[in-house]
């Protein structure tokens, strides 16, 4: 069961994905891309994080996309859209890029097979038994506001400053 | 499942890199961006059922990060598109070389 939902949300997010790259309209880009989303968020669900399942659904699809699609209707670029896709030279590069980029990792994965079988005893039993103790939030948070939280209470000022920089740039011109 | 995610992260990865490399429609690229970033927590949240929990904290900072990437570049776009009327990349070559 676990490896049938695996592979159809794993194929969803690739077919997804694929489709967000080649349609035309930027809308549909971005709808696809909810898809895509929405389907890794599945399978952070079958991979043990819960938590982080429900904050991919909020704040990637519930804040990111709708501001993508916040600025998709603002700049008028739903319809009357020019097609964007580079000719043939760079769909080669695209293409040859993609390739050795998809050899590289796959080769870069070879060793995760030897960390699985070396890890035996601290396998998904081990990250199941925290959540079933602490609970599915508290296993994350109790780290977070403990060891990490100088780097948690940066994530504050790094949010303020974009914020700010997000107002400037956008905001109209006065002068 | 460990093997499966890597791969489908790198698949991720690698089309969000050929969506990049492919369109001039600058939010697009941005979205492709998006795709990259969430091939990476893929591959983190696999990693993390192995390693510890660690990688799920990794993922929550990786998520504020394209949170305040995206309503920065956004503003960018926008910027821009006050500018030239247009969300072309090849209308701000001004860098190129």
């Amino acid at each position: 069961m676990e490896t049938f939902l695996f592979t159809l949300f794993g194929g969803l997010a690739l077919a997804s994905a694929f489709v967000v790259v080649t349609a035309r309209n930027p809308v549909a880009s971005a709808l696809f891309l909810l898809v895509t989303l929405a389907a890794l968020a599945a399978l952070f669900v079958l991979l043990d994080a819960q938590f982080i399942a429900v904050l991919q659904v909020i704040v990637y699809i519930g804040a990111i996309l709708v501001l993508f699609l916040f600025v998709i209707m603002l700049l008028n670029l739903g319809y009357a859209y020019r097609p964007d896709v580079r000719p043939l030279p760079w769909r080669l590069v695209a293409g040859g890029v993609g390739l050795a980029l998809v050899i590289q990792l796959a080769i870069a994965v070879q060793p995760a097979r030897s960390l699985r079988e070396a890890a035996g005893t601290t396998g998904p039993e081990a990250l199941v038994a925290l959540q079933q103790a602490k609970g599915v939030v508290g296993a994350v948070a109790e780290p977070l506001f403990s060891d990490y939280l100088v780097p948690f209470e940066l994530t504050s000022i790094l949010l303020l400053v974009g914020i700010v920089g997000a107002l400037l740039l956008a905001k109209r011109r006065l002068d | 499942m460990l093997t499966e995610s890597l791969l489908l992260s790198a698949f991720l990865f690698t089309i969000g890199v050929a969506g990049v490399l492919l369109r001039r429609n600058a939010i697009i690229i941005f979205m492709c961006i998006e795709i990259m970033l969430n091939a990476v927590n893929l591959a983190f949240i696999a990693l993390s059922r192995y390693v510890g929990i660690e990688g799920q904290i990794f993922v929550f900072f990786v998520m504020v990060v394209a949170a305040a990437e995206a309503a920065v570049g956004l503003a960018i776009i926008i910027a821009i598109f006050r500018h030239y009327e247009s969300v072309d990349i090849q209308n701000f070559n001004l860098l190129r070389w």
